[in-house]
This record gives structure tokens, sequence and C-alpha cells, in this order.
């Protein structure tokens, strides 16, 4: 016979977890205990529950393995909510156990009780509440099968305290059967033949790969695939790294900040191959307009991802990789050098660049890493700093960066770039924030000072929510409310421009850093940026921010405006 | 895009909790539900709803991939076009009724197969079981003869496929 607690610290060596990512609280305490005699699992303590998780979501993008939360009930369970939507948007594999008030005192709204379940029923994979002792083992073994095959997703598991205390089975299953759930593990052949024949009658193809082809490891395919058709490839957000940025047939990112020459290429192909992406509003601009000309291939392992925000001709639904290397057998000669030579001209005539800021930009630190790190990960925050890192980023492969692509959560790269390097010791590892994503979880130096990480923590500070301080500027004549992070009260009212008597930014970076026990630079030059990497690689157990003083007002081109059509881009303002 | 009345007919795991699951699974996404019934079934482990919606092409097929990727659902067959038996069950209690009302409520359940399941000297109940559309059409009747003076209570629509091929 063995407590529950004991059974669930079973259940996580069996499944091979060697770091979780736990805050203690009431209902969770049995469990901590359990944990405290056992040497195969590293407990990393975060300072906040919303940066725990994004910490286990980095450590499981970056591994590829399940992501492992451990919090009390109440609010300990409600500060992962953020994390398990974000998880839930970009498919990454998360197993959360919440602790739950004794079986007797649930629906008593008793001290620290949330239904966490019903509260993330439409954010997570699956959501469930153990309710007998008996039944917690299968659960469990369920939990993290549910959460890393089909299309990966966090999975919720509520443990009250009473069945963590109960004595029961030892048995941990070898298998897992659930009558409901059972992911798609072959391709349909028939399928497959009709979008090689589809593709070999193409004139203008493209392939449009999404995060997909990152998640199930099909890198090395796709760039087979690219190579024997030389069909151009553009890629989502999420898909960026699919196949090398650098690759002759690589042409950017699509999108309203993608490429001019993906862009143009979807506005005019006359087949659109796509691979594991959702078709997300921020991908399709002007639904209308979008590929009007083209035929639509679309592989996604989740059929509901199908046909949802665009019709498609042939649908596959199967994993990218396996979808991938059948397609391989099938390829058609292709004879479409013309169209190819046509979007490589493109790529090449109307290049990303920040030419028209002077001084320190963010291209030229994101140049800087991309020529002097080998194979580093990258983590982002949400807004400017996102979007000039995944125009700029130079890729090599998949698990390379990590960003919130579906939910946008600000306050994500941080605490991802902690679980990252706790998955990649060996690895660089280099979180791209701007000033205030960075705030959403500073408290995570403690975290990261005391795990003595070596991360290079950048800071794009212009003092404004930039992002939406753009979008003021270009659609709302540009009355910034509530983006500037240098306001104070007693500043002039309807302020509109970044002025040099602005009040003192806060916090002070540097200092900050340092009352942490961190490292901290602050640069204003391009001639600084070496300096500034230099100084962060002499700290080798201690985290550095890099503060790099940006042009206050630069905003992220080209652009489409909403409601516009991909090829109606703003290149230049 | 064109709307029509389609039905599902889904099992699901018989636990705590699922019943919200699914019924938060369609507000979340804003599809917009007609009825939705569930019970045991033959299997107490298992419990089956009907569920009844007016919805375009394109979205239905989105709400049924919806439903078929939750962990809890075991199986979703669309009912819409196949033959089935559908019935629903509806009570209509008439209030202040007097005797001529009674003779005619009599009279309206002898000629539409009403059961009258319960009366006093000023009511009269009837229970109705038909299609959905059947009942909307008895409540109308009802409505028109005895304004403002019914109380309807209706319990959505449950349907098994058929045996035969008939179309019920």
């Amino acid at each position: 016979m063995l407590k529950g607690t004991d059974i669930i610290v079973k259940a996580l060596k069996e499944e091979g977890v060697d770091t979780l990512f736990a805050y203690p609280g009431g209902q969770a305490i049995d469990i901590f205990d359990a944990l405290y005699d056992q040497s195969d699992i590293e407990l990393i303590l975060p300072r906040h529950e919303q940066a725990l998780i994004h910490a286990a979501d980095g450590y499981a993008r970056s591994t590829g393995k399940v992501g492992v939360c451990l919090v009390t009930s109440g609010p300990g369970a409600t500060n992962l909510v953020t994390g398990i939507a974000t998880a839930n948007y970009d498919s990454v594999p998360l197993v959360c156990i919440t602790g739950q008030v004794s079986l007797g005192l649930m629906g008593n709204d008793a001290f620290q009780e949330v239904d966490i379940v019903g509260i993330t029923n439409s954010i997570c994979k699956y959501a469930v509440t153990v309710r007998t002792r008996e039944e917690l083992p299968r659960i469990l073994k369920e939990a993290f099968y549910i959460a890393r095959t089909g299309r990966p997703g966090p999975v919720v598991v509520d443990i009250p305290k009473d069945i963590q205390q109960a004595m029961g089975s030892e048995e941990y299953p070898a298998e897992v059967s659930i009558r409901g759930y059972k992911p798609n593990e072959g391709v349909h052949i028939g399928q497959i033949k009709k979008a090689a024949a589809m593709l070999k009658k193409a004139k203008k193809p493209l392939f449009l790969i999404g995060g997909g082809v990152n998640i199930s490891g099909a890198n090395e395919q796709m760039r087979l695939l690219a190579e024997a058709t030389r069909v151009p490839v553009i890629t989502t957000i999420m898909g960026r790294g699919a196949i090398p940025t650098s690759h002759e047939l690589y042409m950017g990112n699509i999108g309203i900040h993608g490429s001019y020459a993906a862009n143009h290429a979807v506005a005019e192909c006359d087949l659109l191959f796509s691979i594991g992406t959702r078709f997300n509003d921020r991908i399709t601009g002007k639904i209308s307009e979008f590929a009007k000309n083209a035929k639509i291939v679309h592989i996604d392992i989740d059929s509901a991802s199908i046909s949802k925000n665009i019709v498609v001709d042939i649908p596959i639904v199967a994993d990218a990789k396996i979808a991938i290397e059948k397609l391989i057998e099938y390829i058609p000669e292709m004879k479409t050098n013309k169209w190819t030579e046509q979007v490589q001209a493109w790529k090449k005539e109307y290049p990303i660049h920040m030419k028209q800021y002077e001084g320190l930009t963010p291209e030229k630190v994101i140049q800087y890493i991309n020529e002097n790190f080998t194979h580093p990960i990258i983590t982002t925050d949400v807004g400017q700093n996102q979007l000039w890192a995944t125009q700029y980023i130079a890729l090599e492969s998949n698990r390379q960066f990590l960003t919130s692509g579906g939910l946008g959560t600000m306050g994500y790269g941080f605490p991802a770039a902690i679980g990252a390097k706790l998955g990649n010791p060996d690895r660089p590892v280099i979180a791209i924030s701007g000033d205030g994503g960075m705030q959403m979880n500073i408290q995570e130096l403690a975290t990261a000072v005391t795990l003595e990480l070596p991360l290079i923590l950048i800071v794009f500070n212009n003092g404004y929510l930039g992002n939406v301080r753009q979008w003021q500027e270009m659609f709302y004549n540009k009355r910034y409310s509530s983006t500037c992070l240098t306001y104070r009260r007693s500043c002039q009212k309807n302020c509109m421009d970044a002025e040099k008597c602005c009040p003192k930014y806060v916090p002070d970076f540097v200092k900050l850093a340092e009352s942490y026990e961190a490292y901290g630079i602050r640069i204003t030059r391009e001639e600084e940026i070496a300096q500034a990497f230099a100084y962060a690689l002499e700290h080798k157990h201690a985290p550095t921010i890099i503060e790099c003083v940006i042009e206050r007002e630069a905003n992220v081109l080209p652009m489409v405006p909403v409601g516009k059509a991909l090829d109606e881009m703003i290149l230049d303002c | 895009m064109e709307t029509k009345k389609r039905y599902i007919s889904l099992y699901v795991e018989n636990r705590i909790g699922v019943l919200a699951k699914i019924s938060g699974l369609l507000a979340g996404k804003s599809y917009n539900l007609d009825t939705l019934t569930v019970g045991e079934t033959e299997d107490p482990t298992v419990s089956r709803m009907t569920i009844g919606l007016t919805i375009d092409d394109i979205t239905f097929e989105q709400v049924k991939k919806q439903l078929n990727r939750c962990v809890v659902v075991i199986k979703v067959i669309d009912i819409s076009e196949i033959p089935i038996h559908k019935k629903e069950l509806l009570f209509i209690k008439v209030s202040s009724c007097s005797e001529k009302d009674k003779a005619e409520i009599f009279r309206i359940a002898q000629a539409f197969a009403l059961e009258i399941i319960d009366y006093d000297r000023s009511h009269v109940m009837v229970q109705c079981v038909k299609t959905e559309c059947a009942n909307n059409d008895m409540i109308a009747l009802f409505n028109k003869t005895f304004v403002n003076r019914i109380e309807v209570v209706r319990g959505g629509s449950v349907a098994i496929e058929a045996i035969s091929s008939q179309d019920q």
C-alpha cells in the first residue's frame, strides 16, 4: 500500500520527470513532504506561479518533454491560468497538478477553494478532479499521455488533500486506454497522393509552414521536401526554424509583420501547401483576399484546425512528420523554377531592415546574436521585441525559438528562459524582452540568481508599451493612451511626444539587477553591443540584464493594417 | 450563410462536470444551441446527449470537430440526415379554466392525441410527446386559445437512430 502522495512521486519518476516547477501551499504540502526525501527530481521554486508555469512551458518547448507544475489550491491554481492558456494556444505539453481542499469540503467555499477544473476547462486540453484514491494512478498516467500525444497541450489534474493522504494500490499503470481519446497516428495515403498530384499541376506552389512542423520535429524532412521540389517556403512565427532561416528557399514569415516576399507569394501563388498551421487572423489579413488565386492543401494533426478559418481543397489529418515522410515518396518532378526565382527576387529586393533608425536598434542587437552564438535558445516576450525578434533572428532548427504566438502573453519571455536553461544547461539562452513585459515577471531574477543560471536578458527599453503605441501612432492619431511608461502624475496630460525632458525611467534595471545579486549593463550606442555581451558572458553562474535604450518611437515594419489584404503592406512610414 | 436545424447524438463519460464541459464548449465558441438533453445509458458509465442546433454548414462541421476532440466525448453522431426517432416531452398547464375551456382542451387533446394528466376545478394539465416542431405548434395553439393563461415546460428533444429506415 502506498499513500496518495507517494504514488504521485512514483508517477513523476515513471514518467521521467527530472525537473518539477513547484510552489508549495496548504493543500499541496503533503506532496512536497513526499518529494523531500527523493533525489531524482529537482524542485524549482519560482517566485510566482504564473512565472512557474511559463518556466515549465519554456522547459517543455525547448526539450520536447512534458513540463510539470505543482501548485496549491485556490490562488496557486488560479495563478496558473494565463500560463495554461498560453501553452494551450501554442500546443505545449504540460501537466499541472493542483492541490485541492478535501472532498468533504469541496463546494463549501472552503479556504483557498476554487473550481480550477471549471475555470480551466475551456483553455486546456483536459482538466479533471481526482475523486477516489483508486483512480489517482490511472488519471496521472492519462494526464501525461494526453499532454504529449496528438496535438500536445496542457492537462490539469486537481487532487484533493484527503486523496493525497489516502492509502491505496502501489501500482502505476504501464498502459493507457481512453475511449474518448485516440490520437491520429497514421496518414491517409489517398489524400497524400491527391496532394502530390495537385503539387505537380501547380505553376506557383508555396509551402506555408506552421508550428506543427517544429513540434513534430519534422525539420529535416521539411528541408528535404523543399529541396527536392524547390518550392519556396514561408513560415508563421511559430513555424520559423522549420527549415534554416538562411536557406535559399526560405522567404520569411507570413502575416501582419511578415516579409514582402512571403506575403506577396501568398497573394500570387496558385497552390498554398500548408502544414501545421491554424490560419490565425494574424497571418491571413483580410480573409476574403487571402491566397485567393490558390488551391489549398492543409495538413494538420488537429482536424478542428482544418477548414476552421479558411476552406481548404485537400484536408489531411496527420502528424506533420508522418505526412511529410509519406509525401516525399510521391514527390513529382517540379518545373517551377521561374516562380521560385521570382519570390527569391522579391526577397532580395525588399528585405526587412531598420535602416531608417540610427544608432542602437533591435536589428543590430539581434544580428549580433546571430553572428556570435552557436545554436542559442531564444525566448521572447510579447510586443515589438517579439516582432523584431521574429523578423531578424536566424534559426537552424526547432526548439530554438520560444515565443507566445497564440495568446501573446506579456511576461512570458524571462521565465520561459529559466525553464529553457534548466532543460538545456549547455546551450546559451537569451531572453529578448521589452521594458513593459520584463516588469511583468521581474521577480524571477531571484529564481535565476538562486539557481545560478547564466541567462542573458535583453531588455529593449523605449519607455513605452511599444506595440500598442505604434498602433496609436498609426491608427489613433498619436493619442498615446496609457502606453508611456515614463509618465508621471505631474506630466502634462495628453502628451503626444517622447521628449528629452521626460521624467526618469523607473525602475533602473541595472540597479534592480544588482539588488538581486544579478548583473546589469545599460547601453545606448551601437558600439557598445559587443562589450555588453562580453560583460554578460563573464558571468557563468548568474544572469545579466542588458538594457538597450532604443529610439522611443521606433516602429515594427513592414506592417499590414487590420482588415487589409496581405499584399497591402506599409513598408515605410 | 443559410442555417437549418440539426441534431447531434453525443456519447460522453458519465461524470461530474461533463455537462458543464460540453455546454461550456458550445457557449465559449458562440455556438447557439436550441436544446440539450442528457441522461444515463444502458451502460452507467456513459451518458448520451441529444443536442439540437440551428446552424450553417461550416459552423456545424466545426461543432462536430470541436466535440470530437474533447477527451470526455466518446462518440459524436450527426443524426441530422439519417432516419431517427425524435421526441420531446411538453407539459402545458392552463389556468382559470371555465367549463367551456375545459371542454375545448379535451377536444384539442382528442384531436391531437395529447394526454390530460392532471386537473382541478380551474386548471387542466396536458402532456404532449411529439417532435420539437409539433410541440411548437401546440404551444402556439394553446397560446392563441387561452391567452396569458398557459404555463409551459418542455424537455428538449431526445433522439435515437431508427431500426427501420422510416423517418419519424
